[in-house]
Formats: structure tokens, sequence, C-alpha cells
């Protein structure tokens, strides 16, 4: 029994980064524009706001720790990851861009700045940014000691999990029931038609991609920090998982969910496995965990983009919009 | 002189050259001022470093020359799959994949005598990235799959299987990468790094692959502009529907595309670690660098052949300046930065093209009107005569 609460808690941890992240890029591809840039969005969400609770943590005149220190930080990893969504919205909205192409460039800069900064204001000069793990939540009070559910969803935690469902809920919530959601949608599916009743598709378009960057730039944080002791410029191809989420959910948040689970408990098993007798004894390696999220999209794209399936994708998602088109 | 010059402007080049030119500026630029931000009394001795080392010895051009070689390849991959139509950005798979065999077969294959060795582990990178390629080739032609995300599917495929193939087949733990291919099984260095050695003798790492990757660019070159097969590959690129309807068989071209530019990326991880020089693979879970790159050539060489190979050297170059910003106490990853912003930038090259275009399209106009009203009398004149 512990060895299924023990995965269950590791599920979550790898989980919530990709459910965030892929809810992110929904925002930005059911809004017309394609993310690939969600690796680098993650990355550099990821290392301003680990980079700010070293900063915090190591100054001595600062008081802060713990959960107030942890809610901070999200915000400077979705303030960074805006700014990040900036440069990919203003290319590949404003000025029509190829938005693969900079997506691209954000994935190749992310990595290369977050070395360049953490080596030259970093007290260590190396490109690791280290932290101190003060935002475990052994058990969360009353609900951490139900039996079963307990240990399966209340105990050695963190907040960013119940953040996750959080984000999941009002996400879904903004999608379908909001005018903001339909105005979206109608832009990744035919933005002419929804400019020609007045909805500015650039505003909409700036907004799906903003909040993809909010979104990633938190859920790089949300993976950083429980899985990790340090951040080495690298959130170890998670937003290309995300991606994979994305497309594996049909990119609707309620099957965004489900792929983000199984995806997430794929990560922990190719984590932890060695330390379960179980799974050890299998003997299956640990490639073979990280792969098969990789592979599955695969089969689910070979079996749904032609024929009657053909409508999972945003329609319009790629294309420039171009006002004269019809 | 006059009639190159016209050529030139009339098939868009100067156009290309120009944007690509605004593009390596704007990179430069915000490099200068990233030095600039972070030490402002080195930033410009360092600055001066990237834009001369290429050139400051020959030792450093023959370092050049090695590190363009596996750019230029993967470059060409991404460039013929973009002229065909197809965006491959799984050339970092494809190229892990052709180096991981090209090693194995050098390392392993000791009963086939090294010369020949040689021959059957760069085929053997080439088929091995072809077949790699081809798998979202496949998807595309036949069930439809948009290449950039089944490409970013393989890439992590790849790394993953590959690593895991290393582990079991040619893993040294003491050195916690790849065996050492043995050195009669690697490319010939035909002299060329004596041709290009440093003040103290010391040869530079350049080799027989810089030729092998001039030549195959010539050689796509040929086949894209003066055959009837890039042609057709080319027309599929540009709308398949009138591809199909003119006879040609789209969904093997693209596949055919897919594999070409697979090919190209294995050959490209083949010569890479066939080298000589001592590198071996490392066993992370990083995409490869010189896949990426490649995009970034391919763009700045505005997916021409013959543009990629300067690209490639163009890139390889600050490459080598990124080395030597560290003796200023700058980080190389700059390198990576302005590589980044000038990929960025050639995102929107098509914008800088049709913003010049449409400043010389107006000249271009007042001056045929011009002409137009000289020759209005005389079709007037004609029309009389009938």
């Amino acid at each position: 029994m512990n060895v299924i609460y023990f995965i269950m808690q590791q599920t979550f941890f790898f989980m919530m980064p990709l459910l965030i992240v892929a809810l992110g890029g929904m925002f930005s591809e059911r809004s017309g524009i394609v993310n690939i840039a969600l690796e680098g969005k993650m990355l550099l969400g990821a290392f301003a706001s680990i980079f700010f609770i070293n900063q915090v943590q190591s100054a001595e005149n600062v008081h802060l720790d713990g959960h107030p220190l942890l809610l901070l930080a999200l915000l400077v990893a979705a303030a960074t990851g805006v700014v990040t969504a900036l440069l990919h919205a203003f290319a590949s909205i404003t000025l029509n861009a190829n938005q693969v192409i900079s997506g691209v460039a954000i994935n190749m800069l992310a990595p290369a700045f977050a070395i360049y900064t953490a080596r030259i204001f970093g007290e260590t000069n190396t490109q690791q940014v280290f932290f101190n793990n003060t935002f475990r939540i052994e058990s969360v009070p009353v609900l951490g000691s139900i039996p079963f559910i307990g240990p399966m969803f209340f105990q050695n935690t963190y907040i960013t999990t119940y953040l996750g469902f959080l984000i999941l809920i009002v996400s879904a919530f903004a999608l379908y029931k909001t005018k903001f959601g339909l105005r979206l949608r109608a832009c990744g599916e035919h933005p002419q038609a929804a400019d020609s009743v007045g909805v500015s598709v650039y505003k909409m378009r700036y907004a799906g991609v903003l909040l993809s960057g909010a979104l990633a730039g938190m859920g790089g944080l949300i993976l950083i920090i429980p899985t990790a002791v340090n951040f080495n410029a690298t959130v170890s191809g998670y937003g290309f998982l995300a991606l994979a989420v994305l497309i594996f959910g049909a990119w609707k948040p309620q099957r965004i969910v489900l792929a983000a689970l199984f995806f997430g408990l794929l990560q922990a098993i190719a984590a932890g496995h060695s330390g379960i007798p179980a799974l050890r004894d299998l003997g299956i390696p640990v490639h073979f965990y990280r792969m098969v999220p990789f592979v599955a999209t695969l089969v689910v794209l070979a079996i749904t983009s032609s024929g009657k399936a053909r409508n999972a994708a945003p329609r319009a998602a790629g294309e420039p919009y171009d006002k004269g088109n019809r | 002189m006059k009639t190159i010059i016209n050529k030139v402007k009339g098939s868009g080049a100067g156009l290309s050259i120009l944007s690509s030119g605004i593009a390596v500026l704007a990179g430069l630029l915000i490099g200068l001022i990233i030095l600039l931000i972070t030490d402002h009394t080195q930033a410009f001795p360092a600055f001066q470093t990237i834009i001369t080392v290429g050139f400051s010895s020959i030792r450093n051009f023959g370092e050049l020359l090695y590190s363009a070689t596996p750019i230029i390849l993967t470059g060409l991959s991404v460039g013929f799959a973009m002229k065909t139509g197809l965006f491959n950005i799984g050339a970092s798979g494809q190229f892990t994949f052709g180096a991981y065999v090209a090693v194995l077969i050098g390392v392993r294959a000791e009963f086939i005598p090294p010369s020949i060795r040689l021959i059957v582990s760069v085929l053997a990178a080439i088929l091995v990235g072809a077949l790699w390629g081809a798998i979202p080739g496949f998807l595309k032609a036949f069930r439809n799959v948009h290449e950039v995300i089944s490409c970013i599917m393989t890439n992590w495929i790849g790394i993953f299987l590959v690593n895991f193939m290393i582990l079991n087949t040619i893993f040294d733990e003491t050195r916690n990468s790849t065996m050492r291919v043995p050195g009669d099984a690697n490319m010939p260095g035909w002299g060329l790094g004596e041709l290009f050695q440093g003040a103290n003798a010391r040869p530079s790492s350049v080799n027989s692959g810089i030729v092998v990757a001039i030549a195959v660019a010539i050689i796509i070159f040929i086949i894209l502009g003066y055959t009837k097969f890039g042609y057709e590959l080319k027309a599929c690129g540009f709308n398949q529907n009138a591809a199909k309807y003119a006879g040609i068989s789209e969904k093997r071209n693209v596949v055919l595309s897919m594999m070409i530019s697979g090919g190209l990326a294995g050959l490209g991880g083949g010569l890479h670690f066939l080298s000589g020089a001592g590198i071996t693979m490392n066993v992370t879970d990083t995409l490869s660098y010189e896949g990426f790159t490649g995009i970034s050539v391919a763009l700045l060489g505005m997916n021409n052949p013959i543009g990629i190979i300067f690209a490639g050297l163009l890139i390889a170059y600050l490459q080598q300046g990124g080395f030597q910003v560290q003796h200023f106490g700058f980080v190389p990853e700059i390198i990576e930065i302005v590589t980044a912003v000038i990929i960025y930038f050639c995102a929107f090259a098509l914008l800088i093209k049709s913003f010049f275009s449409r400043v010389g399209r107006k000249r271009a106009d007042v001056v045929a009107e011009v002409e137009q009203v000289k020759e209005l009398p005389k079709i007037e004149e004609e029309g009389s005569d009938k």
C-alpha cells in the first residue's frame, strides 16, 4: 500500500506542471497560435523564480520563507512567462511571422539566457541555481489524517498541487462558459468569422499567448520545486511533453487532465522505479517509461489526424491571421 | 558584372542576403547590448574578439571549418525539407541516430578493415537518419499528421532510444560517454589539419568532412535547381494539389523529401563523431545542439544550399568567438543568445523582404510607367494602320 501512496504522491509532482503548462498551450493554440515555445517559457519562468527564491533566501535582512515566498515566486514565474510570451506574440501575431520559427528561437534563447545570467549574476559562478526546499507540506491538517484519501492526496504534497486543480477548473470554466472562451475558440477555428462579428482577433490571440506564457512560467517552477534540488538551466523536455499532453488531450481541458495524469504516472515510475520492488523486477529500462508518452502521442496523432476525427486540432492554428482571406 | 547584379536583383537573392544580413546585425547588436550591461569595461574588446577571431589565426580558421561541418549538413537537412514545403525540426533526432550508428559500427565492426569500415559507417549514418526522417514523412503523407509535431515526438523518442542503446552497446563507464572510434576508422584528415595549424605546429581539427559537406551542398543545389526530380519535390512544396494534378505522386515525394532530409542530418551526425577530434557522445536528456542550429543555418541561408554553406560558416565563426570571450570574463552562451536572436529576426524575414521589395517596386513602377508612356503613341500608330 505504501508503494501506491508513494507513486501517487510522486505522480502529482510530475502531473501538475504538465497539466498547467498544457492548459497554457491550450489557450494559445485554441486562439490560433501554435506554441512550441512552451519549453522555453517554462524554463525561463523556472529560472527567474528559482533565482528569486535563491536571492531572498540568501539575503540576510529579508525574513521571508515558506509559502508566502512560494506564492511570490509563482508570481515572478508567471510574469517572466508573460514577458517571454510577448516575444512570441509580437512576432507571430503583430508581424505575422512563422509561429514555429519564433517558437524555436525562444526555445534556443531560454537555456542560453538562463546559463548566462546564472553565471554572471549568481554568487557561485555556476549555471546551477540552488534553493532551500522549505515548501513541502508533510501532511495537510485534518485532511491528511483521513485513512486512504489522506496519504493519497494530502500527505507529502505541495500547495502547487491544489493550485493546479484550481487552474484546471478555472480554465475549463473560462474556455466553455464565458464570453472570453467562446471568442477565443472562435479565433482559433475561424478568425474571419470572429472578426466579422466584431471580435478583435489580434487581442484574443494576444490574450491566449500571454495566458500560455503565465501558465507555462508557473509550470516551470512547479516542476522544479518538488523534483529537483537545484535549477540546472533545463526543464528536461517537459515543455515538449506538455505539448504531447495537449495533443493527447485533444485540446480539451477534461481530457488534458487525464493525459497529464497518465504521462505524470509514467514519469513518476521512470523516476522512482528502482525503489519499487515490483517494478524493479520487471526490468523495463527507465528510458522506456520516458519514451512512452511520445510514442503514444504519435500513435494517437496517426489515428486521429485524418478521416472523420479531424476536428481535434483548432483549425486555424498556425495560420497568421489575414483579414483579406475568407 | 552589371548583368550579374541585375540577375541577383531579379531572382530576389539580393533581398534574401539583405534580410539575412539585417537578422545577423540585429543579433550582434543585442549581443553587444548584453555584453555592455554585463561588464561595460570589457564589452568592446570581447565584442571585437567575436567579430575577428575566426580570421585571427590560421588554426582558428581550421577550427571554424571543423565546427561548421555538422551544422552545414543539418542546415542542408532543414533547408532541403523547407524547399519542398516541409519543416523538419526533427534534424536533432536524425543527427543523433546517425551519429550513434556511425560510432557503433566504427567501434564494434572490427571485422571490417578500417578504411572500408569508415565508408560503411558513414553510409549507415545516412541510412538510419533517412529512416528516422521517414517516420514523420509517412505520417504526413498518409495520416495527415503535421510534420512539426511528429518531428518533436521523434526527436525525444530518438534521444531516449539512443541513450538506451548506447548504454547497452558502446558505453564507456570511465568517461561516461561512448567509446572512442579507433583512429584509422575516422574521416581522413587529408592534411587539412596541418594546413590550418597553429604557431606551435598544433594541427586544427578540420578534416575531410568539410569537403564532403560542401560537395553535398553542391549536389543538393544541382538536384533542386536543375533536375526533374528536384523540380517535382519543389512543386509538391509549393502546392500539393497542383502537383498531384500534374501527375506527380505527392505522397511518395513527401516521404522521399523527409528521407533525404533525414539522411543529410544523419550524415552530419556521422561526420561529426567520426572527425577523429576525440569527441564522443554523452548520455544526456538534451536535444543535440547541432540539430537545432541547423534550423538557424537554414533560415539564415534562406534555404539555398550555397547560402547554407556560408550561413554554416558564419554561425561557426560566431561559435569560435564564444570560446574566446571567456578570456574577458564572459560566458560562451552569449553566442547562443545571439544565434537565437538571429533566428527570431529570420522569423519575420518575409516582412523585411516585402518591405524592401515594396520600396524597390515603387521606383521600378515609375520607370516602367515612363517607358509605357514612351511606347504609347507607337501602339496607336500600329492601331491606325489596320
